[in-house]
């Protein structure tokens, strides 16, 4: 073989390019729903109401223990069949097409929402018990004390787990492919025939993985030095 | 009908169910016994302070660790087909074979991100221990074996434990490469029946099952191994923790 074939993606590279694309946007928008749900779950594993902590660690249970694929594969194809069922009910035959993107985000969003759970009740855990005391001291209500007091502080103590949470929940974008989503890992599986250099094509596609990764964490590494500005080291 | 769990289906599919389930177990079994063989010996060699050592080892864990487990997969299973060497070699029967394809690719992952727990652990050995052997007079390979190694092991016990639950988790990637583990019986089945919900919450109880039995397992072990130290909080987190 020609050392020169091997890198000829024979004019399709544009595709994983467009492709990489849509990781991203799936991948930021499942990191928005993580950190919303990965708040609230925090929240109610450290309420003082019984019924939310139960369910707040039933959440992380069972996050922690189904595949991600699994759980994609539920929601697409389950709730695909649920919608027809429920939609065919006042007669004739509907025919339902949930969109790969929405399920593909809500299910991210959903698994890395537990891990963000997870992430977040350390933060509130580690704020100094003193800090909690002064604010009481000073008469804050509950809402006034976890604004000025536990918010701020939570946001920078989860800074580096929320770093590897984003790393994490990029590769496993390549999930959605699953479920027909033509983001990176997709476009390189359907443009592997056309172009007969399978390992030519999911080799790019891994470099282009890498070089997102590989930004992130270099983002990471800035955010985190900005965070503990004005904080000393150990 | 509407809201209807088919539990009648899931009940006559659980033979079929658990020839995946063998599958699975066997996956996860062999990608973990040769992820301890390679990562112990990488790991100690990542850990090393010469970068003409480390920095090779790191260029694969960097790879492993930076791209998603799917993609080297493909890689290996649609990618090596591209080279006639590898297609005219002895190895083809093997490499062309989806379930090796797997193995390979599931311990290739897991080795990248143990061999980091490993080296991890190792640098973390308090200096005091290694300064007590060496005034003991004990050899290099002495310090290693019998002092390194033993107190890294006790400290990546529960990050193990962790990646050992990733491992389980991800086998059921192997269904998309037509490998009929207890994802792709599942998923065999329903294009049958058609019903997709019963038959994949039936396996997600039992990925659920096996993920908190393997977590007591390791429990269980790392309680017998260090009972004798008080000190030792056997903190495995049951909750989920970002690889």
């Amino acid at each position: 073989m020609n050392p020169a074939d091997l890198l000829d993606l024979e004019g399709y590279g544009h595709l994983l390019i467009q492709g990489a694309a849509l990781t991203l946007s799936v991948g930021v928008a499942a990191m928005v729903v993580a950190l919303a749900l990965g708040m609230a779950g925090a929240l109610a594993r450290l309420s003082q109401s019984w019924l939310l902590r139960k369910a707040g660690t039933a959440y992380t249970v069972i996050v922690r223990g189904i595949p991600e694929l699994v759980l994609m594969l539920i929601v697409y194809y389950g709730g695909t069949v649920l919608l027809q069922k429920l939609l065919s009910l006042g007669g004739g035959d509907v025919r339902v097409d949930i969109n790969a993107f929405l399920a593909g985000t809500l299910v991210l969003g959903f698994v890395y929402g537990a891990y963000a759970t997870e992430i977040f009740r350390g933060a509130f855990q580690a704020i100094a018990k003193g800090q909690i005391d002064a604010a009481k001291a000073y008469g804050m209500s509950d809402s006034q004390m976890f604004r000025r007091v536990q918010l701020p502080q939570a946001w920078r103590l989860a800074i580096p787990g929320l770093g590897n949470l984003w790393l994490t929940l990029l590769k496993a974008t390549s999930i959605t492919s699953v479920i027909g989503l033509t983001e990176l890992a997709r476009q390189a599986d359907i443009i592997k025939a056309p172009t007969h250099r399978p390992f030519t094509v999911f080799f790019a596609a891994s470099l282009l993985y890498l070089a997102m990764t590989a930004l992130s964490d270099l983002v990471r590494i800035r955010v985190e030095r900005w965070a503990s500005a004005g904080f000393r080291r150990g | 009908m509407l809201g209807g769990f088919d539990l009648a289906l899931v009940l006559d599919s659980l033979p079929e169910l658990m020839g995946g389930l063998v599958t699975t177990l066997e996956l996860s079994l062999l990608t973990v016994l040769g992820g301890i063989l390679l990562s112990a010996p990488l790991g100690v060699l990542r850990a090393s302070p010469s970068k003409w050592i480390a920095g090779p080892i790191w260029t694969y864990t960097y790879f492993f660790r930076g791209t998603p487990m799917l993609i080297q997969l493909f890689l290996i299973y649609y990618g090596l087909a591209q080279f006639k060497v590898i297609r005219a070699s002895g190895l083809w029967p093997v490499l062309r074979e989806a379930y090796w394809c797997c193995l390979i690719a599931f311990t290739l992952n897991t080795v990248a991100y143990t061999v980091e727990i490993v080296a991890g652990a190792l640098r973390n050995v308090p200096l005091a221990d290694i300064e007590a052997a060496r005034s003991l007079g004990m050899t290099r390979w002495g310090i290693l074996t019998r002092i390194k190694l033993p107190v890294a092991l006790r400290i990546l016990f529960p990050a193990y434990t962790n990646e050992v639950i990733f491992v389980l988790q991800s086998t059921s990637l192997a269904s998309v490469v037509t490998v009929l583990d207890l994802t792709g019986v599942a998923r065999i089945i329903i294009a049958r029946t058609f019903s997709p919900y019963e038959l994949f919450i039936a396996i997600a109880l039992i990925y659920l099952a096996l993920t908190y039995l393997t977590t007591w397992l390791f429990r269980f072990v790392e309680r017998r191994l260090y009972r004798h130290l008080k000190s030792h909080t056997t903190e495995i987190a049951a909750a989920p923790v970002v690889r």
